[in-house]
Order: C-alpha cells, then structure tokens, then sequence
C-alpha cells in the first residue's frame, strides 16, 4: 500500500492527463486523503497550524489544482493563470501541500511550516510562497480581491478565471458583502466563489455563533448566480460536477456551495471546533492517523 | 509668492485627466464621493477605467489590491479619514504586506473638511500610514506637489498614500523644481531655528519664516512632503547647524510629522524642539481658516512658538 501512495504522489501529473473522469474522480479522492495524512503528520510535528478548516477544503483544493485550474508551476506568475485566493487562509497547511505537490515547490519544504525563516507562513503569504495568488489570513479580504483579479481580466482583454474558497468567517465579515454587492454590479466574466460551508467556526457551531442560513437564497438575493444543488465537498465526482456547471455557466458572478465537515476524515475530529486550531498531541496524532490511513487504504481500493 | 489658489483635489481631480492617456494601466475607484474628490471627470471621460464602488472603503481597497496583482495601477480615491480608518486592515494585511503598487488618495485631509465637523476631520491619518511598512507617505502642500507627488507614485514600486485638501491653498510651487519622493525642499537657508512643515501650513511657515527675519531671525526652512520615507539626513544636517527645530503640521502631534522628526533627532542628533500641530483631542465644525487657527496652526503661532523655542 505505501508503495501505490507514494506513486501517486510521486506522480501528479498522472491525475492530471487521466482522461476516465470516474478514475480521475478516484485518485483525486486518494491525494485529497494522502493530503490530510501530510497536513496531520506536519501539525503534530510543528505542535501549530490549523486542522479543522485545512481537511474540510482537502477535495476542493485538490480539484481546483489538479483539474479545473490553468497554471503553470514552474512559472508562477504566468499572466495568464487562474487565480485563487483562499480566502480562508487558516488552511494554509492544505493549500500548501496542494501547491507542492502540483509542482511549486519540493514537498520536503513542508517540513518548514511556521518555523521561522520558512517560505511556508503561518497564514499564505505571496511573497514568500510560490504558487499563492494572494497573502490572506484576516477573513473578509478575499472576495473583494478576486473581484479586483476578474475586473483587470475584463480590463487587459485576459480570459483566466479567478476563484475565491470562502469558509463560514469569511461570510460572517461585512466586507465578504460589501464585495458580493460589487460583484454583482460589475458581474466580471470568469468569477467563481466557492464555499466550503462546514457550518463550525472557531468558537462554536455557526448556528450559534452567526447563522448564515438560508445561503444559497441570500447570495441569489444579492444577484449571484448560484449553483441549483449544494455540493458534497468531500465527494470527488459531485465536486467534478460542480466544476462542470461552473465551467458552462454564462452569468457572472457565480457560486458554488458545498457541504464539507470541519475536520474531515478523523471521526472524533469532525464538526468539533476544538479542532479548529488545537495542538494535535501525540495520543490524538496515532488515533487519528490510523483512522486516515484506513480510509487511503479503501480509497486507494477504489482507484 | 503668487496670490493664487487652488484646491488640491481640483489640481488632483485634473491630473487623473491629463495622466489618463500616458498611463493606461492606470484605473480610479471612488467610494460614492466622486463629486467631492473630484475623480468623476475620469469618471465620465474613461468609464471602463472608474469603479464607484458605493460606500464601501474596505472594499474598494482590496478590489484595487486584487488589480494591482495583475499589473493595473488603481488610485483609491475617498476622505482621508474613512480610508485610513476603516481600510487600515486592508491597507496593512493586503496592500502594504505585499507591497502592491496602489496609490491611496486621502481627500480632505486635515481640518479641511472643516464644516462637517471632528468625525470627518483627518487628523491622525499620517500616523496611521506612517507606521504601515512599505508605504510611502506623501504630504503635498499645494496642488503643484499633489500632482507631482501622483506622477511619481505611479512610477513607483508598491503603495503610496498621499494627502489632499479639500479647500483652495496658495499654489506656492509653481516654477520651483519638481518634488523628489524622500527629499526635503529647502524653502529658506537660516542658522537660529529649523521649521519643519509639512501640508498646508507650508504657505504658513514662509510667511512667518519672513516675519521672524524682519526680527532678525534667520530659521533654516525645510518642506518634509515625504513624511515616509523620511529625509533624515537633511534634518540631521539642520539640526546639527541650528540646534533649535519647530514641527508644523495640520495633524495630531502624536504621530505624525513631529513625531517622525523627532524618531531620527533623538537617535541621531538630539535637538530640542517644538512641535505645532492639534493636541490630544476633538476637534469642531466651522470655517477652515478660524478652524486651523482654534487649533494652533497659524502664522502668528508659528513666530511666537518660534521665538518661545530661541529663548530656551
């Protein structure tokens, strides 16, 4: 079994030429899970970093990178890429792992994470780290810099798509809106926000510490072209498929929700905003490594 | 001195115009005070180049922040005091921390937005920007400087913030040399007392720098419309050869012109000094000119701290 992990990891690229989408939607279920392992084992090392928001994005970043995204890692800031700003910085750990293992970086780096004078920063930074589009962190920024990346788009005659992954803090900041009511205005071709709607926050469930439901209705109100189904963010195909309507869609701006669990993947771990941030101690690290491995293990099956 | 004036933001409102075709990547947002800035004349002449983005000052910030990422050139156009305060976040954590080449123009800076009274004044806006790493500070002092000082920061590499006043000002530099980001302008060579001005009350500082010589006091006068980086040298020089130095701004003495002034003498050159600006406090509506002078920023006030300041 480890030998068939580290094939897959060792070879990216393999995902993305796979042309059998059902195969395609396989392995990138086993990478966003080889992922989780990668992002558990640095958190336990380092004793810092955020668990619960970086495996409730796993699938999605994974997609984003190894299917819909047009870019080129050994030249970071090509023109032409697409963009995505994570707007939910705090799950740096994944988006790096990601960016890695696309090819920005050599994944031994990861070793790096929060220790000073590291390229890997506690929240992204994009000076410092190939491949991030933007330096977030304080939640709210992000759609309103996407908004700016679509609107040059339109402006120098580009046609990259630009993608913002908003978490539940992010849509409980006034700033999120004020960038929503924008977007709406200006309604830039190629804007896509896609939300990885865990409903757990820092503190608490969201039902009680901000409610954002009815969401999809709230972003349709504000003139969003919303997708009709809420996604399975940890299922590959449904996040494939989603991909798909973005991809066909001919009103801007447009949305994606997905349904995702804070912490995805360790049962103990999942919709617990203890594990928001929590220093992952050894006992937890062996429990909740095993429960990762045997699901890469059925995963893997699958493939 | 020439006896006309003109306002800042129509000087600024008119450079947007005549820099428009020499600089395409250049693109303009406004927070719903387009009239009041003066930017919705590009507006109208460039209207895929103008984003009114409504009320939203934190928005606007990070929208041009995004743009700046790939390769336009926005200049953030709203009232100092609400781009300073509710866009310090997006200022520091998107627009500084990576070093994006947006020009953020604080309009009616200092009292100048006199009548609307202490909420809409913009008195701490410099120590604010001041403290933001990789932002330049630019404190123009007439309409000449204003629109030099947007020249050069469209040239430059990363943000720049620069100050604009509402109301019309004595337009004092004319036929002077242009402005040089990080450079003092020597306005009087003198021996007794160093004057630091910065803004508005440059115009100020002249005319009492003349009256202190009919008394036969020659103040060495320097014009520190880059506040950040600041020109430490050529304050260490003037202070080394005066020993006396006067601050004059149109700002809170906590952190703004004086303050920086003093961070470079008392490390370098410690110097006794003064320093003229609003105190720790709220200000009021009224007449701009009744206003600065309520609050100690005057002529008069300048040669009498002067004076104080020679007798210590």
């Amino acid at each position: 079994m480890a030998q068939k992990i580290n094939k897959t990891r060792s070879e990216p690229q393999a995902v993305l030429q796979e042309k059998d989408r059902k195969r395609k939607a396989a392995m990138l279920q086993v990478l966003a899970q080889e992922f989780r392992l990668t992002v558990l084992d640095i958190l336990h090392e380092k004793g810092t970093g955020h668990w619960g928001g970086a495996a409730s994005a796993a699938e999605l970043l994974v997609a984003l990178y190894f299917h819909a995204m047009n870019v080129r890692p050994e030249e970071p800031s090509w023109p032409l890429r697409d963009r995505l700003v994570v707007s939910k910085g705090h799950a740096s750990c994944m988006l790096y792992t990601v960016l890695a293992h696309r090819g920005y970086f050599a994944p031994a780096e990861l070793k790096t994470f929060r220790q000073i004078d590291s390229r890997l920063q506690g929240h992204p930074c994009m000076l410092k780290t190939p491949g991030v589009d933007m330096s977030t962190g304080p939640l709210g920024h992000g759609t309103s810099v996407a908004l700016g990346m679509a609107l040059a788009a339109r402006l120098l005659g580009k046609s990259y798509w630009t993608y913002v992954l908003l978490g539940d803090g992010d849509l409980n900041e006034g700033q999120t809106w004020e960038a929503i009511m924008a977007a709406a205005k200006f309604k830039p071709e190629r804007l896509v926000a896609l939300i990885d709607y865990n409903k757990v926050q820092l503190d608490g469930p969201s039902e009680q510490i901000m409610p954002m439901d009815p969401l999809p209705e709230k972003l349709r109100a504000f003139n969003w072209n919303v997708a009709p189904v809420v996604y399975d963010g940890h299922n590959t195909v449904e996040v494939l498929d989603s991909l798909d309507w973005v991809k066909s869609q001919r009103q801007w701006p447009a949305a994606v929700i997905y349904q995702t669990h804070k912490g995805q993947g360790v049962s103990f771990m999942e919709n617990n905003a203890q594990w928001h941030g929590a220093v992952i101690d050894d006992a937890t690290y062996t429990k909740a490594r095993q429960e990762l491995l045997q699901t890469l293990q059925k995963l893997e099956e699958l493939v | 001195m020439t006896a006309v004036n003109v306002a800042m933001r129509d000087a600024f409102g008119e450079a947007l115009l005549a820099l428009a075709p020499d600089v395409p990547e250049m693109i303009v947002l406004d927070a719903d005070v387009s009239t009041s800035t003066r930017t919705a004349a590009f507006g109208q002449r460039h209207v895929n180049r103008f984003f009114n983005v409504g009320v939203a000052e934190a928005n606007m910030l990070d929208i041009a922040a995004g743009m700046a990422t790939c390769g336009l050139r926005p200049i953030v156009s709203t009232f100092a005091v609400f781009l300073t305060l509710k866009g310090a976040d997006q200022v520091r954590n998107i627009i500084c921390y990576n070093k994006l080449p947006v020009i953020l123009a604080g309009n009616y800076g200092g009292l100048s937005d006199s009548y609307d009274g202490a909420s809409h004044h913009s008195i701490l806006d410099i120590a604010i920007m001041r403290a933001m790493p990789n932002l330049t500070v630019v404190v123009p002092a007439d309409g000449v400087e204003l629109r030099q000082a947007l020249d050069a920061a469209l040239r430059r590499d990363g943000p720049t913030y620069i100050r604009i006043c509402r109301n019309p000002t004595p337009v004092l530099f004319a036929d002077a040399p242009p402005l040089e980001i990080g450079k003092v302008r020597k306005l009087k060579d003198g021996s007794d007392l160093t004057i630091a001005v910065c803004g508005v009350p440059t115009s100020m500082a002249i005319e009492a720098a003349d009256r202190l010589a009919q008394r036969g006091v020659s103040a060495d006068l320097l014009e520190v419309a880059t506040i950040k980086p600041i020109d430490a040298e050529a304050l260490v020089i003037s202070a080394r050869k005066t020993g006396k130095v006067l601050t004059v701004e149109e700002h809170t003495i906590h952190g703004g012109l004086g303050s920086a002034v003093a961070e470079v003498l008392s490390q370098r050159a410690p110097t006794r000094m003064s320093l003229i600006g609003i105190e720790d406090r709220f200000t009021e509506s009224g007449a701009y000119d009744a206003l600065l002078r309520k609050y100690g920023i005057s002529v008069e006030r300048i040669e009498s701290e002067a004076m104080r300041l020679l007798a210590q």
